[in-house]
């Protein structure tokens, strides 16, 4: 069977995670474990969108501003005294509405999404400050903050509530990217536009929901990252698009579309994490975590590439020399 | 259908018609630019007529040298259908390296421009290799340039800064003087300009880059040397940023590791407010540059009308979302056009 890149990562996750179990001390233990999956929650959180936004040959670039977006509401209306039963609506609505913005100059307008998503990456991160300008609003109750925090964590396990939710969320994405038919219409679409609507896939609607989804899920992830922080700033999980997109593709996900698994991708997500993890636990300076990461991502890409043209010049020469 | 009594015109006639057509388009492009800047310089000036003064024409030129530059070479590579994320990095390790080669010395300013175009050319040269050679995505591989570099510089760093008292005063003066009233800088950034509007337009290399842009497999077919192209191409955006780097430190003498951090994203939205299709294969330099300087123009003036500058990023973001939109529409309506008079 070929090796497949997921599987791969996947396996260097592990090796990963049980080196840290035997060189680094403290490693193990339940609290560093809630801290290390908590502290990448919200990135985790927007991957899954992601994930299916690129396997439809898309990409969604104005996540973390959407993020941004959602904190700064979060936080400008805590300020003005609503309720946060009442905010946490009002804000998914706003994500809903951002990623209608989206998905309707993608589809309707017909422009690519990455120069879409650059425009409103600038133009959400830019109504953040609008919102909130530079305060910080920090007077989030522990009621609240309790959900997000990783002292807080699901009875018995090491699992905060935010990665319990992403387990959920991302058993979900898997099960609709890789058993139904709207799945198949994703690879469809990343595979080919022109014969997925020729097939009689509905292309436009099915972008639309992408868009969709991503700007909900962003938004959520900004209320996790509000109340984790207990800190609403227009700034928050700024640069996050670009960690996201790494995580994604580091898990074997093609940025041109139609391959790509939901597994692979939560191995990418959570070796960052780790890797961050373990490299901070060994005081290793965090500008060597940020060339790892840079090094991953290449690493990533250029392996396949590199397999695949070995295996095609031994093939060549096998032909040759019989 | 309708059908028209006109009698056909003959069809060399068409065909140039046609052609007036798709250029007086795209020279409308950079013209409504011009436009848009215009009206938005005199609507400040009205405003606030010191907008308009001695300095405050210095500094808008001056703002907007570096990001035009920053434009110029990520306009080379957006044409090929290629991307360069690291222009950010490159110009901060760029900086940071000039000024650490500078600081208590005496060289010339040559000498440190030079050294700003090998670093980036070097950087360039890296990411290029991965997108022609490896064959991987460009948004990937300079996405992971773009930490590497990064994380290169803040390593080398540590956090330090190079302040201005320890850069050589011919340096500062590259930055800060003037030859018949216009900076240096923007001078520069125009010969720039003008050099790589020149050998796009002009040379067989140039207009091959366009061809790649276009329709990759049909470059291929026709013998166009792709991979050396694309190298070329993020050689020189590398080198351009490197550049940059050392005239940011000509400019601000102050120098931290996270200088131009983020840059990337604005470089983009430049380059496709003024035209440049990321899909490729369209746009001019010229018009790079133009939306550059609307956008640097947009948080000046917005600084001089005390707009909080919070709205700039919403502004710039709405404004890169109308203009690819008109650009859309345009297209689809001028590809309808056309495809009525080849049908006549």
């Amino acid at each position: 069977m070929k090796p497949r890149w997921d599987t791969a990562v996947g396996v260097l996750l592990v090796a990963v995670f049980v080196t840290g179990l035997g060189t680094t001390d403290g490693f193990a233990s339940r609290d560093n474990l809630a801290f290390a999956f908590n502290d990448i929650a919200e990135v985790a959180l927007m991957a899954l969108p992601m994930t299916l936004l690129v396997v439809a040959g898309q990409v969604d670039l104005s996540v973390a501003s959407m993020l941004g977006l959602s904190s700064a509401l979060t936080g400008e209306l805590w300020d003005k005294g609503w309720a946060f039963e009442t905010i946490v609506p009002v804000v998914l609505l706003v994500g809903v509405a951002g990623g209608l913005l989206n998905g309707w100059l993608v589809t309707r307008v017909g422009l690519p999404s990455l120069a879409v998503t650059i425009g409103t990456l600038a133009l959400y991160r830019g109504l953040a400050s609008v919102v909130l300008g530079s305060n910080a609003i920090t007077d989030f109750p522990e009621t609240y903050a309790k959900w997000a925090v990783d002292t807080t964590t699901v009875p018995g396990t090491f699992l905060t509530y935010p990665v319990a939710l992403f387990i959920v969320l991302a058993v979900i994405a898997a099960v609709v990217l890789h058993s139904t038919g709207l799945g198949r219409s994703l690879f469809a679409i990343g595979a080919q536009e022109d014969a997925a609507y020729f097939a009689g896939i509905r292309v436009k609607r099915i972008k639309l929901l992408l868009f969709v989804v991503a700007g909900l899920v962003s938004a959520f992830a900004g209320v996790v990252f509000t109340l984790r922080y207990g800190s609403a700033r227009a700034d928050n999980g700024q640069g996050f698009e670009m960690l996201v997109i790494a995580a994604v593709l580091l898990g074997g996900v093609d940025f041109d579309g139609g391959k790509g698994t939901v597994f692979g991708a939560v191995a990418g997500v959570l070796l960052i994490g780790v890797l961050k993890n373990l490299l901070t636990l060994n005081d290793v300076a965090n500008e060597v975590q940020v060339i790892v990461t840079g090094l991953l991502l290449v690493a990533s890409v250029l392996t396949p590439r590199m397999i695949t043209t070995v295996s095609a010049w031994r093939h060549r020469r096998a032909a040759t020399t019989s | 259908m309708t059908v028209t009594v006109e009698k056909p015109a003959p069809a060399p006639d068409t065909e140039r018609s046609a052609r007036s057509l798709v250029d007086a388009v795209f020279r409308a492009r950079e013209i409504s630019i011009a436009g848009a800047l215009v009206l938005l310089v005199l609507f400040t000036w009205v405003a606030e007529p010191r907008f308009l003064n001695d300095q405050g024409i210095k500094d808008l030129l001056l703002n907007a040298a570096i990001l035009v530059l920053l434009a110029v070479g990520q306009s080379v590579v957006v044409i090929t259908r290629n991307i360069d994320l690291s222009v950010g990095s490159v110009v901060g390790l760029s900086a940071f390296a000039c000024g650490k080669f500078v600081s208590g010395t005496d060289h010339g300013v040559l000498t440190v421009l030079l050294l700003g175009v090998a670093v980036g050319a070097v950087c360039g040269l890296v990411s290029g290799s991965l997108v022609s050679f490896g064959k991987v995505p460009a948004l990937v591989v300079t996405l992971g340039m773009l930490y590497i570099i990064q994380g290169l510089d803040y390593w080398w760093a540590q956090g330090e800064q190079i302040n201005a008292a320890d850069v050589p005063q011919s340096v500062l003066d590259l930055g800060s003087g003037s030859v018949l009233g216009l900076p240096y800088l923007p001078l520069i950034s125009v010969l720039v300009l003008a050099g790589t509007a020149y050998v796009l337009r002009t040379y067989r290399s140039g207009r091959e880059l366009y061809a790649i842009g276009s329709s990759p497999e049909a470059a291929r077919l026709a013998g166009v040397p792709i991979r050396r192209r694309v190298l070329a191409a993020y050689l020189f955006s590398g080198a351009v940023s490197g550049f940059a780097g050392a005239l940011w430190l000509a400019r601000f003498g102050t120098v931290v590791a996270d200088n131009a951090h983020g840059w990337e994203l604005t470089v983009v939205s430049a380059v496709v407010v003024g035209g440049v299709a990321i899909v490729g294969g369209t746009g001019t330099v010229w018009g790079a540059a133009l939306g550059a300087l609307l956008l640097t123009t947009i948080g000046s003036a917005l600084a001089v009308l005390k707009v909080d500058s919070f709205w700039a990023d919403a502004i710039a973001g709405a404004l890169l979302l109308a203009a690819i939109s008109v650009d859309r529409i345009v297209n689809v309506r001028m590809t309808r056009a056309l495809r009525k008079r080849s049908a006549r």
